[in-house]
């Protein structure tokens, strides 16, 4: 589009993208039948969209409504195609995004949360310095004996980035995220 | 509702669904997994069923008779390898926009997964390449899946379904449920009236425009005939020129005064100039795809551009417009018709003259020329004959893929819609010929004629089988060349006239191959032989196979070369060889 293009010598044009590129936070409401998950992460991969985050659950049993949350990164022309391909997708309600959103509402960005568990091995000085760090990131223990601790750990990804960081020379084991759930702040839905 | 009288097999509701949308013809091929079904086309006579011989051909008979009829087109495979046989043409329709219905046998619901005889993941492999799938997994969704089908594959955005049926599914016994009572699903509900501020925003830009053109497309034939008679209307009002997409021929005639010809890489001077020096762009279902638009950031760099569409994932993809609206052609042209007929005072045609004397320069420029010759057939020259010998009939013509579909779109005048049938977005050599079965089966009086090219007519040619056993008079009309010739055009092109492999070596003599068959074939090779020959074709009764041996090295012109704007045309008569060799530059050719 506002792309620089050149010749190719072949029966395509290959444009040089010069636009930024940004992540975005998506949110997608789609009807819960086999094969939507499917149909969404393989228009990602045939259009070449990235995916960055993906997470998805039902949320409304009775309509069986799932909700899925993508965090994408692409300029922001792209991110308008991933919207539009997304509404063509027959078992699709609404596609919202909500970096969008929340810039339209004032606000930096939408509210983004991710869930982790942490499981952190040691003895000693390692051990009280993990339990330590742990509290002061309001992580709880959920599983420990005399040699391990699980933590559980809940907020914005960049702190449990944080968390695993530190927890590294402790004695990380294993860490399990959720991906990122995410809503606007307000009174609106989705 | 209830009660025993809706209780049938799966495989009986699957013809019962049919019937109730209104299906009269299916092509298919039968197998393992689709027998109970193929049981019950046996015991009823309201479906015709017609035999392909490759799965293939059967989904491109479905296009062709879709894209002629308006209808749905419904194709019926059995399961693996009938399957992902029927994978090109539902891709060929899911890029063309073309209403397909493909009902898949599946292995039981139990062997699912268990890599069974003839098992694929058919709704797997089918999922990028249609509008919607489904595997049915009770026999109680069975008709209510079929009615969605039928209700997905033609409305907003026309496209191909498939309808995975398990062998068992086809078996057990449910409910049968009619197409009224069945709900629709709640998050597919297609917007097909257009915003009335941007509509009349448009008629806004179009009364003031001084150098306007009209850019329509496919999906003014898909919006039905009414679209096209309000596009002629629309045409006729504002004084507007007009060019259209190669999917789009027939919806403005091709001798209505305003016509420029086609645009894009093979479309007219005055086209694809138009299409650059214009101020206001009206796009009209069309998609502003890479063969339209050349070089992006030089395509129509001044104008304001209106784009129609029913797809909002069309609308700001390639190009960036002005005005979008969303909506259903016909639709939203009422609305703009009505419009500018309401403003007080329209624009008045006078000030386009300019622009139309413009345009008259451009097209005294002759884009289309060819040099003539009384000892071999020019290929343009075959197609004009065959044009000025079918005209005056009922005729449609479809194509193959290649040099030949493009002098067919450049040099046959398409005087109305559904009469053009042909691989646009995917490109799939070996359409024209069953997709020409699908029409004739659709319009069995009609003359149907598949104008090919010797090596694509080679890869669908089995249906030559079909076209005689239901006694189909399908005329192929073959610019057999001996060259794959629009691979060879590039080839000179691009590959330092380095001809690999595509020069066809050992050719079959299409005559007999017609009379193997059980057709009739017809050859000549002599200008001044070829119109009796025509005309022998065309009183043949029977499917004919029309080899028309033509100058083996004429190239396509004119020409826009990859890299190159709209006003950066490679014409006929500029096209020597060292322009040929030297049309695109040697940086460029690197980098393919």
């Amino acid at each position: 589009m506002s792309a620089h293009l050149q010749p190719t010598g072949s029966a395509y044009f290959i444009a040089k993208e010069t636009e930024l590129a940004e992540t975005h936070t998506l949110s997608v409401l789609v009807d819960n039948e086999p094969g939507v998950l499917a149909r969404v992460i393989g228009l990602f991969s045939g259009r070449g969209y990235n995916i960055e985050s993906l997470t998805v659950s039902e949320t409304e049993h009775e309509a069986h409504l799932s909700r899925i949350t993508i965090v994408t990164r692409g300029t922001p022309h792209v991110l308008d195609q991933i919207k539009n391909q997304l509404e063509r997708l027959v078992p699709v309600h609404r596609v919202v995004d909500l970096t969008v959103r929340a810039a339209s509402l004032g606000h930096d960005r939408p509210i983004e949360r991710e869930l982790a568990l942490v499981k952190v091995q040691g003895s000693g000085e390692h051990r009280v310095e993990a339990l330590r760090l742990a509290d002061a990131f309001r992580a709880s223990v959920i599983d420990a004996n005399i040699e391990h601790f699980v933590f559980e750990i809940t907020g914005k990804p960049s702190k449990i980035e944080q968390f695993i960081a530190i927890m590294k020379p402790l004695g990380l084991i294993e860490v399990c995220r959720t991906g990122i759930a995410a809503m606007n702040r307000g009174p609106q839905g989705m | 509702m209830s009660g025993t009288e809706n209780q049938m097999t799966g495989a009986e509701i699957v013809l019962q669904a049919l019937k109730d949308n209104g299906v009269e013809h299916i092509f298919g091929y039968p197998g393992g997994a689709v027998l109970p079904i193929y049981d019950e086309i046996f015991q009823q006579e309201e479906i015709e069923h017609i035999l392909v011989r490759h799965e293939q051909g059967a989904g491109h008979m479905a296009e062709g008779y879709a894209r002629s009829t308006g209808k749905v087109g419904v194709m019926l495979v059995t399961s693996g390898p009938g399957a992902t046989n029927a994978v090109t043409p539902l891709q060929d329709a899911l890029m063309d926009s073309i209403p397909l219905v493909c009902i898949s046998g599946q292995v039981p619901t139990a062997l699912i997964g268990s890599d069974a005889f003839q098992e694929c993941d058919t709704v797997g492999i089918t999922r990028p390449c249609t509008k919607h799938n489904w595997l049915v997994k009770d026999v109680n969704d069975l008709a209510r899946i079929i009615h969605e089908a039928f209700r997905v594959a033609q409305s907003g955005r026309p496209g191909p379904v498939v309808v995975d049926i398990p062998k068992d599914i086809q078996f057990a016994t449910g409910t049968y449920t009619p197409p009224s009572a069945v709900p629709t699903q709640k998050s597919y509900q297609p917007k097909t009236q257009g915003d009335l501020k941007k509509i009349e925003e448009a008629v806004e830009l179009m009364k003031g425009a001084r150098q306007p053109i009209i850019y329509s497309g496919g999906g003014v034939i898909n919006s039905g005939p009414q679209a096209s008679h309000l596009l002629r209307e629309l045409v006729e009002l504002t004084g507007f020129p007009i060019t259209s997409t190669l999917m789009g021929l027939g919806a403005y005639p091709a001798s209505g005064k305003n016509w420029l010809g086609m645009l894009g890489m093979h479309g007219t001077y005055e086209a694809n100039m138009a299409m650059h020096d214009c101020d206001v762009m009206v796009c009209i279902g069309a998609r502003f795809d890479d063969r339209i638009t050349g070089r992006l950031n030089a395509f129509s760099p001044n104008s304001k551009k209106i784009h129609i569409d029913i797809d909002p994932s069309s609308i700001n993809k390639n190009v960036r417009v002005d005005v979008p609206i969303l909506g259903d052609v016909g639709t939203v042209l009422e609305d703009m018709v009505r419009l500018w007929r309401a403003a007080s005072k329209s624009a008045d045609k006078a000030r386009l003259s300019d622009w139309w004397e413009t345009i008259a320069k451009w097209r005294a420029r002759n884009s289309l020329a060819y040099t003539p010759n009384d000892e071999v057939i020019m290929p343009q020259y075959a197609i004009q004959r065959l044009y000025e010998l079918s005209k005056d009939r009922d005729t449609y013509i479809t194509t193959e893929v290649g040099q030949h579909q493009m002098w067919a779109a450049q040099f046959f005048g398409f005087e109305q819609p559904n009469r053009w049938m042909t691989s646009g977005g995917l490109g799939t050599m070996g359409y024209g010929f069953p997709a020409a079965i699908g029409v004739q089966v659709a319009h069995p009086k009609s003359l149907v004629i598949d104008i090919a090219g010797d090596a694509s007519i080679q890869m669908c040619i089995q249906e030559m089988s079909c076209a005689v056993q239901y006694g189909l008079p399908v005329k192929i009309f073959i610019l057999n060349n001996q060259y794959m010739g629009m691979v060879r055009q590039w080839q000179q092109l691009l590959h330092g006239n380095r001809l690999s492999h595509s020069y066809t070596e050992a050719m079959p003599d299409f005559v007999k191959l017609a009379e193997a068959y059980g057709g009739v074939g017809i050859r000549c090779d002599k200008p001044s032989e070829l119109d009796e020959a025509i005309r022998q074709m065309i009183d043949t009764p029977q499917p004919v196979i029309f080899d028309c041996r033509v100058a083996n090295l004429a190239n396509c012109f004119p020409m826009i070369p990859s890299g190159k704007a709209h006003n950066e045309m490679l014409l006929p008569d500029e096209a020597t060889d060292e322009a040929v060799a030297n049309a695109i530059d040697a940086k460029g050719r690197q980098l393919v």
